[in-house]
This record gives structure tokens, C-alpha cells and sequence, in this order.
């Protein structure tokens, strides 16, 4: 008997150049191919950081609708709720299977809609508000999905396998300092188009090999901050999370890390008192939201990448560096087929996070601005 | 010298072709741009057979396998000797995470670091035992429920921040033997193993080992040999028999 596929596992990629000069997608592309068969073709997606430098100051909001009425309660939502810049259907080259459309708008909260004609979204800070607009999208309108919702990111994602989807999304035509990449191997959930990854939210995008076994613990957490999960896969949280946890109470990336994969409690009898201390309280005030189950991801944001392995690892992931590139993949050979000559290869230690971030300079050069926000 | 260019070349396609060239009655052959071909190696028997890898090889390189050498001039990935029955790999760099999972004899030899779980269910019975050695320094979970065959340890690479093995060391273990090279910390010990002194008979397996690995990395035998070692041993053949099975 021939056995059609023997291999599982998903795959991840990641590359940022902290210079910020834009490369295209077809690095990462080949980089995530290069490990095609840790996937079966169910999904794959992209994650871009610097692609719409014409519309730096807008949330680039990438919409996916199953049709055309979805596409039109959408647009007369989002008219009553934001000023739309710009708008078109994302350029795509034809495929044969059947799949949902994609457009893309260039937003900002209007004035008035900030202070807000109804209760929901009376909110004075623009962050939130499209926070609120994602996810009443994402629950009330069927049909429709907000796959990202950042300014100057992107993600492009759907069924198949990366280089159908590269191909399908036009990845090689855009140019961005900073791309994450997945190779999907659906286990627990179905794989549609908008469970394919990146998932994202505002800034943030996510990249996740393995699963998160507290879902449904992470879920309910989230939902008491008025996140709601709807794309049926359990990546979903890790997004969320990481705008909770940094963009509303202010944690530093290496101590969200620490409450995503927390030391285990025999690792914290060993710690000095000090030490003790900050990683008990973590562990009570953020127990809903540490991850539990086997996981590598790569996390995209404003100004960076980082990537992180649960506690006890059970996900592989390898970091090269090489000048002012930083490289992240699920094995060594992806990164090697797209930069041999490296300066340094290494694989992280269980828990402990790898974060890039782009030079001062070039993260003025990249957005115009010095001050350094993560979403 | 048989030589294959494994550019581009699918990890199916790449490993026929070995075989072919074996078939062939082809000695040693050597595989060109190998970049992330999975199962190099897995499940040959040919005792005679040299394949030398240059460039990076996909995962579970020599799993199954029951013969051959393997040399590999540059790092390994995950999983290399999965279940390995015989025959040598040596890698000249770094080796990914589950290093000899299951393996059950021949010999594995190691320049650098490797990953986590390296050697975890090792086994031996009889004249099957194998022999692992590890230049550089390993991650969590080495040697767990490790039931045979020998793991050294040398931490050639240990610095302040890079410790010379992680927790759960030896976790569950209950047969084989653990040498490391310097000390190690009994709280990465789990309840399981114990460490001791080597007996002088251990440390000839040691010093024999340790000499085969210098000879291959061009490494100073004497200074290796400077540092004491220290013993990983099960305190149990069966530590979890009180667990499943009513006590008398």
C-alpha cells in the first residue's frame, strides 16, 4: 500500500531585517516550501511588516467574505463607522478551487465615530476603537472576517499549501523588512480559509506550530476583556493575548513570554527570593492566560519579531542571525536554503523568548515616527 | 566515490537513489547540497556502506538504520539514530532535539551541542548496546527512561550562560550508563538516578570512547581527559513497578 502522507507536523518561518530594508516574499517563500511536507496542504499564510508605506497612518484592514452580500453589509458598516482612505479587491492571480474574496481598505476612526454615536463604540482612543470594529465584524457579520488589522502589515492566508498560496495572495510582488510564514497541518480543527494562520489582530500576527491545549481556559479569560473568539482554530488566543497583555496592561515582551510558558513551580522553589516572588505573582494573576500544550511560534509586531517555545519544549525551533538579519524556522535546513553563510545558529532554551526589533533609526525610517508602539 | 547532487531533489527521489546506488554495489557515496531531505540513511543494512553528507540533513537521518556510517559535515537536524540498531553516524557540528530516540546499538559521536531529549529511551539487550557521545552540552530531559547503552557527555562548549545540561536529566532512567565530564547539579536530577564516582573498568569504556571521539574531531585527548567525570546510575531497574502492580 502506498502510503499518501507520512509526515505531520506544521511548519513556521520568520525573517526581519532590524535595518528595516524591505525585501520581497520570495525568501520567505521558499524558506516555508523548502518544509512543504510538514503540512498537507490545508492551509498556509503569510505575515508582512512594512507593505503599504503610502498608507503608513491607516489600518490596513485585509477582509475576507464568503460573498457578495457579506462584502455590502460589511462596506455599509464600515461607512457609517470609519473614513476609508482607500479600498480595493487584493490583487490575486486566478486559482482553479473555490475560494472566498479579498478586499482591503485603509482606515481611520472618524472624529465623531471615536466619541461615538452608540455606547459600543464610544471610545477615545483609535486602537480600541478598531479593536471593537475587528470584532464585531469578526461575531456579527456573516460571512465576513477581518484577517489583519495593523498599520503597514498584512497577512495573507488561506487553504492550500504556502507556494499555492504565495502565489495566490501575489507575496513576491510586495516588499516588507520583516515576513512570518506557516505550513499547516490541521489536527483538532477544520482547516478553512480564515483558520489558515497568521492570526492578527491590530499589530500583532502570530505563527504557531504545535496546540494550544488551554483553550478553552484562554478563551473564557479573554472573553471577560470582550475578545471573541471566531475562527475555530486555537492559535486565535495567542493573538489576543498579546494585545491584553502588552497593548492594555503594558507587559514587557520578555514577561509575557514568562506568563505564555511560565517556569515550572519546582523551577521557582529555586529562585531567589526576589525572583520568587515576580514569578508567583505571574502565575496567579495571568494563570488564564498561560499556554498550556506544545507550541513554537514566531510573533510579528510593530518594530519586531519574537519567537518562543513552551516550557518543557516539545516544539522544535532555530535561530540564525547573520548582519542585520535575524532568521526564525522550524528547522535549520529553511533558514540555510535561503542565507548559507550564517553568523551564528542556535536553538533557543524552553521558555525563553528570542526577540529582534528593528534599530531606532529604522523604525523611524519604516513609520515616520520615533516613539515605538507595538500595535 | 559515488557522488549525488541533492539540490532540489525530494527527499523520496534523493533516498531511491541511494539505494539504487547501493544496489549498485556502490561502497561510498556522497551526497552533494543535501538541505532538509528527510530519512537519510533510514533502514539500511549494508555494514560496508560510507554515505558522507555535505550540507544539512533533514529529519531522522539513520532512523531504523542497521549497518552503514554516516558522516555529516555540518549540523543534523531533529531526530538523527531514531531507533538506530547499528552501524555509526558522526556529525560535525550541532544535532537537533531527540538525538538516538530509542536507539538499540551502534555507536552516535557528536562534535557540538545537542538539543532536548537526547538519548531518551536508549536501550540495550545482549550484544546490542549502543554508544553515544556528545562534545558540547545538551538540553532537558537527557537520558530520560533511558533503559541501556551509554551516553557521555563532554561539554566541550559549556560557558556561564550555556549549562552544561538542563532538568530532568536521567528522569525515569533505569538501565545504562551516564558519563558527564564535570559536575553536575543533583537538583537536575529527578528521583529516579543518582550520582556516583565511575568504577576504574567504566572509565576504559570512557577513555576508549572519548579517544575514537578526539581522533574524529582533531580534539586534544589529554585536556578532554583533565576533568573528572561523574556517573548518572538508576537507583531501580523498575521504578514505576510499585505504581501498576499491587505490592505484596
Amino acid at each position: 500500500m502506498e502510503l499518501a502522507k507520512d509526515i505531520s507536523g506544521c511548519g513556521i518561518a520568520g525573517f526581519i531585517n532590524t535595518d528595516g530594508e524591505r525585501i520581497s516574499g520570495s525568501d520567505i517563500v521558499d524558506s516555508i516550501t523548502l518544509m512543504k511536507d510538514r503540512g498537507n496542504g490545508l492551509g498556509a499564510g503569510f505575515a508582512a511588516y512594512g507593505i503599504y508605506p503610502d498608507f503608513k497612518d491607516f489600518y490596513a484592514l485585509h477582509i475576507m467574505y464568503d460573498d457578495e452580500q457579506a462584502r455590502k453589509t460589511t462596506e455599509e458598516f464600515l461607512e457609517r463607522k470609519v473614513h476609508i482612505e482607500q479600498h480595493g479587491g487584493m490583487p490575486t492571480r486566478p486559482i482553479k478551487k473555490k475560494r472566498p474574496i479579498f478586499f482591503v481598505y485603509f482606515v481611520q476612526p472618524r472624529e465623531q465615530s471615536t466619541k461615538g454615536e452608540s455606547e459600543e463604540f464610544r471610545i477615545d482612543e483609535s486602537d480600541e476603537f478598531i479593536f471593537k470594529l475587528v470584532m464585531f465584524i469578526n461575531e456579527n457579520i456573516d460571512g465576513a472576517f477581518v484577517i489583519s488589522s495593523g498599520k503597514n502589515m498584512g497577512v495573507f492566508k488561506g487553504v492550500g499549501f504556502p507556494d499555492e498560496i504565495a502565489n495566490f495572495f501575489r507575496v513576491d510582488e510586495y516588499k516588507a523588512y520583516c515576513w512570518t510564514a506557516h505550513n499547516r497541518f490541521p489536527t483538532n480543527t477544520p482547516g478553512w480559509w480564515g483558520g489558515a494562520h497568521p492570526f492578527s489582530l491590530l499589530g500583532w500576527s502570530v505563527v504557531h506550530n504545535g496546540e494550544i491545549s488551554s483553550y478553552g481556559a484562554n478563551k473564557r479569560y479573554l472573553e471577560m476583556y470582550g475578545y471573541k473568539c471566531t475562527q475555530k482554530t486555537d492559535t486565535e488566543v495567542v493573538a489576543y493575548l498579546l494585545d491584553l497583555l502588552v497593548r492594555k496592561h503594558g507587559l514587557a515582551l520578555h514577561t509575557v513570554a514568562k506568563v505564555f510558558a511560565p517556569p515550572l513551580w519546582s523551577e521557582i522553589e529555586w529562585m531567589d527570593d526576589k525572583q520568587k516572588e515576580l514569578y508567583t505573582a505571574l502565575r496567579m494573576v495571568y494563570g488564564g492566560a498561560m499556554l498550556n500544550g506544545p507550541f513554537s511560534i514566531i510573533v510579528g509586531f510593530r518594530g519586531g519579531m519574537f519567537g518562543l517555545n513552551d516550557r518543557i519544549k516539545l516544539r522544535p525551533l532555530v535561530v540564525a542571525k547573520k548582519g542585520a538579519n535575524v532568521y526564525m524556522a522550524s528547522e535549520e535546513a529553511a533558514i540555510r536554503y535561503v542565507a548559507d553563510d550564517l553568523d551564528e545558529v542556535y536553538m533557543p532554551k524552553a521558555g525563553e523568548p528570542v526577540v529582534a526589533m528593528l534599530t531606532d533609526e529604522a523604525y523611524e525610517k519604516v513609520y515616520g515616527i520615533k516613539e515605538r508602539t507595538y500595535v | 566515490m559515488y557522488e549525488i547532487d541533492a539540490k532540489g531533489v525530494y527527499y523520496r527521489d534523493l533516498n531511491e537513489r541511494v539505494r539504487k546506488a547501493i544496489r549498485e554495489h556502490h561502497k561510498d557515496i556522497v551526497l552533494h547540497n543535501v538541505c532538509g531531505q528527510y530519512y537519510i540513511g533510514c533502514g539500511l543494512n549494508d555494514r560496508d556502506v560510507k554515505l558522507t553528507i555535505n550540507g544539512v540533513p533533514g529529519n531522522d537521518l539513520g532512523a531504523f538504520m542497521n549497518g552503514p556510517t554516516i558522516i555529516v559535515n555540518d549540523d543534523a537536524q531533529d531526530g538523527i539514530g531514531n531507533t538506530m540498531n547499528g552501524g555509526k553516524i558522526v556529525v560535525y557540528g550541532n544535532a537537533g532535539d531527540v538525538v538516538a530516540y530509542s536507539m538499540r546499538g551502534g555507536k552516535i559521536f557528536i562534535e557540538k551541542d545537542v538539543g532536548y531529549r537526547a538519548c531518551i529511551h536508549m536501550k540495550a539487550y545482549k550484544e546490542m548496546n549502543p554508544t553515544v557521545v556528545i562534545g558540547g552540552c545538551s538540553g532537558a530531559f537527557m537520558g530520560e527512561y533511558m533503559a541501556g547503552g551509554t551516553l557521555i557527555l563532554l561539554g566541550l562548549t559549556k560557558r556561564d550562560d550555556k549549562p552544561l545540561t538542563g532538568i530532568y536529566l536521567a528522569t525515569g532512567m533505569h538501565g545504562g550508563k551516564i558519563f558527564i565530564r564535570g559536575s553536575v547539579d543533583e537538583r537536575m536530577l529527578w528521583s529516579e538516578a543518582v550520582i556516583v564516582s565511575p568504577t576504574k573498568e567504566e572509565m576504559k569504556k570512557v577513555k576508549s570512547e572519548v579517544k575514537e571521539f578526539c581522533n574524529l574531531f582533531k580534539i586534544d585527548y589529554n585536556k578532554v581527559m583533565d576533568e573528572e567525570f561523574v556517573k548518572v546510575a538508576p537507583k531501580s531497574t523498575r521504578p514505576y513497578g510499585h505504581l501498576y502492580i499491587p505490592g505484596p
